[in-house]
């Protein structure tokens, strides 16, 4: 165990540094131009150029490129070009709202998509069936941000069960972690369908059956460990797709994370915090990934981990 | 035997389940269509009852049905009654029912790798049978799970409780089914081709446990099987069923000793027998292919770096050639490394030592070269369906070989797929189809005519024929012959069993544990079988004759040896000793 887990992180490192590769590169060769974001319109060339020596944006690629990795392995992120602080400062105060949304928003995504799915297949092609897979389909394919605002605009402002927005309290929780849940649950109650109406299938469920065992127990005892497997390492990946939603959810519920922080980065090409963005939901990805597969040895006694 | 069956029925025991008129139906957009008719039985205390037939005759269904597990909606009971004691369960409540289930009626199936839950423990899954249906606390359900494992047989019991299937093989999985269904001493045991999947040595340990447990407890057992062999050794009575109906029922000894119905002497028949074997002709002793040492290893890797720490010794120092025209058999239990052969021998398991076909090496040649080499030798693999693309046509599925070889014209490969559907046994007609339209026998001839189209000199048949039903497997053992004679192709016939092999084979290998123990030709091997394992294989093939004694089989000590090994580490090399005429027999340490 120990050495798997030391082999997965060095790969790790080498995923990361191949992340933050690619995107200094995309960001090098954007054709939009930081330093005149930060100049103004009105700044005069002269001005302009002397911030883009004092930024280091002069350099070739690959000399920009060694200085930002040489800061990184020393822990050093860099420092934002417009907030004026750094951007290690700047992700720390806004991860753990993050990390508090995704953690409630991946367990709305499992009760409804799992329990979409366990219902659908257990009443497999009946109305039920067809209901929840068009409501799954309509999920997976809505926008995020017409969800967002419709959420927003039914419990928020018609009924006024939840906070407009902002951050502090349960209740504003709960807008932004359902919304992201119903998003997300779309492709977890499809896969959990197929995975269950596979597993209901086998013998060994036939074999829990004429045992006597009840309904209840056949499938939560036998059947429902076995249909998550696949849905277990399905989140590991999900963490992705979830980092890219998190930055529409979170500017709309105006939920101070770092989707946030990225959304503003963004507009003013403001290249550290982006690059630090980046990397925190690289290390998040690959963390998930690695938690997932650590899991999975404990439902299913087959995997060996080496 | 049981008090039920002495002839003269003076002290019949109590009947315990009665089905009459028994049918079950699948509802289709055509109307319902029946795959049970009209079956009636009883079954009293301590009897064994077998329902034998080939595959679709419905005596998988029949169990179900007794069960009420039969897949709804579409498969229900649509007439008849099953009586277990008083209480017809066609009528039960499906609560009530559950209660009976695994209490009063229990059953074993087929395939113990995949009927026992993957994620739960051999204990969870043993007390969570005792609490279904008794008020057992844990301690007491774990007490009853121990004892029944003894019940079994089981070495270790106890650590048995805290492992998972995986980590058991194939004949302790269906020990630990049995102890399972046995744990409540149900009155009713059905058993669904309970040794099927098994090893034969391992089938003849079950079965005996099967006998010694049904003594004991006096359970009544209905035995569904298609192999005649262990109706045979198990049953008191049989029943015969076809397209699902009863053909002939009857005792166990009448059935084999006077079959009344002509689908029943059919079918014994077709049951290969040990000791049938036609005299075969003389072959020529020009060589097709040879294989000098051959070992085929496998790394299992760990650590860090992922390097190798410990190798699977599949086959180790291998030789044998296979002459032309010739059968040369293969034979040995799961896992003896004869199926890696097969795969060493077309080029694709890495092997070190010599393989050698019409000559030539793999090792030895260029992309074309090897290409070349290929047409000499083809597969027939175990499974047809598997084997076939279900995508594509059987006209375009035999005649690719000739595609990837360029061999011909579009017109004259598909001229030759129709050439060889004839000769297999098919239509012309039935070129255009797709392989899910044909029969699993039919499948095996379409695989075996694909085999034929680049005319090689080797053909292996790895276990092709032991996923038919019996009379289906003679017609294609015949036709594997007759194309044999007609050209002068070599087989290697790789198979687990000795029945089938006694009756075709010229020259024999045995393996265990991926070393040859005892080779020679049939006569020889059969006919004065000297390595202690090759009399165990022989021995443990159920005879299909009831008045068959059989030799009482020592029990092997332990479980086969792993062929793991840490790197650098390995099996002792066997020294073979030939005891005259080329009769080789691995020394005894």
């Amino acid at each position: 165990m120990p050495t798997y887990i030391l082999r997965r992180l060095l790969q790790s490192a080498l995923i990361l540094l191949g992340v933050s590769f690619i995107t200094f590169f995309l960001l090098f060769v954007l054709p939009a131009d930081p330093v005149r974001q930060i100049a103004g319109r009105s700044a005069s060339a002269a001005v302009v150029e002397s911030i883009r020596q004092q930024l280091g944006l002069d350099q070739p690629f690959l000399v920009q490129f060694g200085r930002y990795l040489s800061g990184l392995v020393q822990g050093d992120l860099g420092r934002s070009y417009l907030q004026k602080s750094e951007v290690s400062e700047l992700i720390a105060s806004r991860l753990p709202a993050t990390l508090l949304l995704m953690v409630a928003a991946i367990f709305c995504e499992l009760v409804i998509g799992l329990a979409m799915g366990i219902i659908a297949a257990l009443r497999r092609d009946s109305f039920t069936d067809q209901a929840l897979m068009m409501t799954s389909f309509v999920t997976v394919s809505a926008p995020q941000f017409v969800v967002s605002l419709l959420m927003l605009y039914v419990f928020a402002v018609k009924l006024g069960w939840f906070p407009i927005g902002g951050y502090g309290t349960f209740r504003h929780l709960v807008l932004p972690a359902v919304t992201l849940g119903i998003l997300g649950s779309g492709w977890y109650s499809r896969m959990m369908r197929s995975s269950m109406i596979d597993v209901m299938r086998t013998d060994y469920i036939r074999t829990a059956r004429s045992k006597g065992l009840t309904r209840a127990r056949v499938v939560l005892g036998h059947a429902l460990p076995n249909a998550i497997l696949p849905i277990i390492a399905m989140i590991g990946i999900d963490i992705g797709v979830f980092m890219g939603g998190i930055v529409v959810v979170e500017s709309v519920f105006g939920w101070p994370g770092i989707g946030q922080l990225a959304w503003q980065a963004i507009q003013r090409i403001d290249i550290p915090i982006i690059m630090g963005v980046t990397l925190v939901s690289a290390v998040a990805i690959v963390l998930g990934n690695l938690l997932a597969d650590l899991i999975a040895p404990f439902i299913d006694p087959r995997i060996k981990l080496k | 035997m049981s008090a039920a069956q002495t002839d003269t029925g003076a002290t019949l025991a109590p009947e315990v389940l009665s089905v009459q008129d028994l049918t079950v139906s699948v509802r289709t957009p055509a109307g319902d269509r029946p795959l049970v008719e009209n079956l009636s039985f009883t079954l009293r205390r301590g009897e064994t009852l077998a329902i034998a037939g080939e595959s679709g005759s419905g005596k998988s269904i029949t169990s179900l049905a007794i069960m009420g597990l039969l897949p709804p909606p579409a498969v229900r009971i649509t007439a008849g009654s099953v009586r277990l004691g008083d209480t017809d369960l066609t009528k039960l409540p499906e609560a009530q029912m559950r209660s009976l289930r695994g209490a009063r009626i229990a059953m074993i199936f087929q395939e113990p790798m995949t009927s026992l839950n993957p994620v739960l423990t051999v204990g969870a899954q043993l007390t969570e049978a005792i609490r279904a249906h008794t008020d057992a606390s844990r301690a007491e359900a774990r007490k009853q799970a121990l004892a029944a494992l003894h019940a079994v047989r089981l070495s270790q019991p106890e650590q048995r409780l805290k492992q998972y299937p995986h980590e058991l093989s194939g004949g302790m999985r269906q020990r630990v089914m049995i102890a399972m269904a046995l744990a409540l001493r149900p009155e009713v045991l059905i058993a669904d081709e309970p040794t099927t999947a098994l090893d034969v040595t391992v089938q003849s340990e079950v079965l005996d446990l099967l006998r010694d447990l049904q003594r004991e407890f006096g359970t009544a057992i209905i035995l569904i099987t298609h192999d005649m062999g262990v109706v045979a050794e198990m049953a008191d009575r049989v029943i015969v069923m076809k397209a699902g109906k009863a053909v002939e029922e009857a005792s166990t000894r009448q059935i084999f000793a006077s079959p009344q119905m002509p689908y029943t002497q059919d079918l014994l028949a077709a049951v290969p027998r040990m000791g049938k074997g036609k005299p075969r002709p003389e072959t020529p002793t020009e060589t097709v292919a040879r294989l000098s040492d051959v070992v085929v290893r496998f790394p299992l890797k760990g650590g860090i770096l992922g390097r190798t720490i410990a190798q699977v010794h599949a086959v180790e120092h291998v030789s044998f050639d296979i002459r032309r025209g010739e059968t040369f058999a293969l034979v040995g239990e799961s896992g003896c490394g004869k199926s890696t052969i097969a795969k060493a021998i077309v080029g694709i398991a890495p092997h070190q030592g010599r393989i050698e076909i019409a000559g030539q090496s793999f090792a030895d040649l260029d992309a074309a070269g090897q290409k070349a080499l290929r047409r000499r030798v083809q597969i027939v693999f175990q499974d047809p369906m598997a084997a076939l693309d279900p995508r594509m046509t059987v006209g375009t599925l035999i005649a690719e070989p000739l595609l990837i070889h360029g061999i011909g014209s579009l017109a004259e490969q598909r001229a030759r797929a129709s050439e060889l559907m004839q000769r297999v046994g098919l239509t012309t007609d039935q070129l255009d189809r797709y392989p899910h339209e044909f029969s699993g026998g039919q499948r095996q001839r379409i695989c075996i005519a694909r085999a034929l189209a680049l005319q090689p000199d080797l053909i292996i048949a790895d276990e092709s024929v032991s996923a038919l039903d019996v009379s289906v497997q003679a017609r294609v053992l015949d036709l594997l012959q007759a194309l044999q004679r007609e050209f002068g192709i070599a087989f290697l016939f790789i198979s687990h069993d000795m029945a089938v092999v006694e009756n075709i084979s010229d020259r024999v290998a045995v393996m265990y544990l991926g070393q040859i123990v005892e080779t020679g030709t049939r006569a020889q091997v059969f006919g004065n079988p000297q390595h202690p394992y090759t009399r165990r294989l022989i021995d443990a093939v159920p005879v299909p004759d009831p008045s068959h004694i059989r030799t009482a089989l020592p029990r092997l000590a332990g479980e086969v040896p792993s062929p793991v090994h840490v790197l650098g580490q390995g099996p002792a090399r066997l020294v073979m000793r030939d005891i005259g005429d080329g009769h080789l027999v691995a020394q005894q340490a």
